[in-house]
């Protein structure tokens, strides 16, 4: 009986902790603006952000011209297209390091994610 | 009848006007039909700081001896160009050639730009590829095409002359004479070539109403609004530093594209100044343009070479009195510059 009770808690414990653990490593969707020429998490200026490998940042265009988000960093390469007010454009960061952004147009619009 | 009745049905209807107009506005807001204006006219007030790097904040001694780098004309290989031969202070620090000439006389693939104000520009060249000015500085000394100097020997030469020493060393005291210090030097004294901000403009920004034409005032409008200027040239330097490709004939010069590979970049170029705009033909990153007015007849089409074009490049249409007007507005950028002293060269 007891052993039963004990092989319960055990397995009880083991799913919980595997749920939590999902549930820590869950990605998160993260919202960076473009606005007044400048990237802005919740309505602040950011030059450099923390991230969870898995995590995505959309790259949500405010400004009434428009924005081309990119980065040549080797961890991630990508390029956004130019895209105007109103439009965001997702991009997933899959792997641990450093990713240097910028607004080709714009190109005093830096950002650093940095991944963990 | 009466006069008071006249009177009072005119009251009625004044009233009925004045209600009328505001509802109009009010409806035609509503519908985002409010002309778009992109910056604000107190955007245009000199508030902005320069950002200098800490390990080379200006001084008196610093600016003295990048003053005389720039006027010297021992930094070329032949010992006949220097940085002011081709950003020449009487001619706004340009050279008022189509095309910049370099090394053997030859003629380069751009112009030159003015360098007022350029401590605020954190992308240099056209093409913006030098991220300070420290660096930027060796770049037009070394490059084959302009003054085509060996800068181990241009070290030597300025080691060999006392004056220079003297200079090197009160400006940077136990730094020597480096690649580095020339270029600290050189780009001190770029960051002290800075407007007055005394245009007409500027004056009637800071509060001078009768300071701008009414034709100039509605040229500002258009440059803020309909004719979509101010999306580029923005601020109190008339630049936000941004690159586009604005649809110039630009033979195989793609531009920033040589040093960011994305697309949007091929054939785009640094937005500059408008300061000082009437002193500084030709125009454009490469001279092709003579006159304002066809610089505007250049945007009136959205650009002549549409290929890979910056969505920001949209025809626009103006009548002869707006293309006016924008003429009026860009010549009240226009300062009252005082005179520069140039340097006797050490010996």
């Amino acid at each position: 009986m007891m052993n039963k009770l004990f092989t319960g808690i055990f397995t009880l414990s083991i799913i919980l902790a595997t749920t939590s653990g999902i549930a820590l490593v869950q990605a998160k969707d993260i919202t960076i603006d473009q606005q007044n020429k400048t990237f802005l998490l919740n309505n602040k200026k950011v030059e450099a952000i923390t991230v969870n490998q898995g995590d995505t940042i959309h790259f949500m265009n405010k400004d009434p011209w428009f924005h081309n988000i990119f980065s040549l960093s080797d961890l991630k390469t990508f390029d956004l297209g130019s895209y105007p007010k109103g439009v965001s454009k997702p991009v997933i960061f899959d792997k641990k390091g450093t990713v240097e952004i910028e607004c080709a147009i714009h190109p005093n619009m830096f950002l650093e994610v940095t991944v963990k | 009848m009466k006069v008071g009745d006249y009177m009072s049905n005119v009251r009625q209807q004044k009233i009925a006007a004045h209600v009328a107009i505001i509802f109009a506005i009010v409806f035609l807001v509503g519908l985002g039909l409010s002309p778009q204006v992109f910056a604000a006219k107190s955007d245009y007030l000199p508030n902005k700081k320069m950002r200098i790097p800490k390990n080379n904040q200006l001084t008196p001694e610093r600016i003295e001896l990048g003053k005389a780098l720039f006027f010297d004309p021992r930094l070329s290989d032949t010992n006949q160009m220097s940085c002011a031969t081709c950003h020449n202070p009487s001619l706004y620090w340009t050279d008022g050639l189509k095309k910049a000439v370099g090394n053997k006389s030859q003629q380069l693939k751009r112009a030159t730009p003015t360098i007022v104000d350029v401590g605020h520009s954190r992308h240099l060249f056209w093409d913006g590829r030098a991220r300070s000015l420290e660096e930027q500085a060796s770049g037009p000394i070394t490059s084959s095409i302009e003054m085509n100097q060996d800068i181990q020997v241009l070290i030597g030469e300025l080691k060999a002359i006392p004056g220079y020493v003297e200079l090197f060393d009160k400006a940077y005291p136990g730094e020597g004479i480096t690649e580095k210090t020339i270029g600290k030097g050189l780009a001190s004294f770029e960051r002290s070539i800075v407007s007055a901000f005394n245009s007409p403009f500027d004056r009637w920004v800071a509060g001078d109403e009768d300071a701008l034409s009414t034709a100039a005032k509605r040229g500002f409008e258009l440059f803020d609004g309909k004719a979509r200027c101010s999306v580029c040239h923005e601020g109190q330097h008339f630049t936000d530093g941004s690159f586009h490709n604005i649809g110039l004939n630009n033979g195989d010069d793609i531009g920033r594209y040589e040093f960011v590979k994305v697309n949007i970049m091929k054939g785009a170029f640094k937005t500059p100044t408008l300061r000082e705009i009437t002193r500084t033909a030709p125009y454009m990153h490469n001279g092709e343009y003579q006159t304002l007015e066809e610089v505007i007849e250049h945007y009136v089409k959205g650009g002549v070479n549409k290929s890979n074009l910056s969505p920001e490049m949209k025809a626009v249409k103006l009548t002869q009195r707006e293309k006016s007007d924008l003429v009026e507005f860009l010549k009240a950028l226009t300062e009252q510059s005082n005179p520069i002293t140039v340097p006797i060269l050490p010996n």
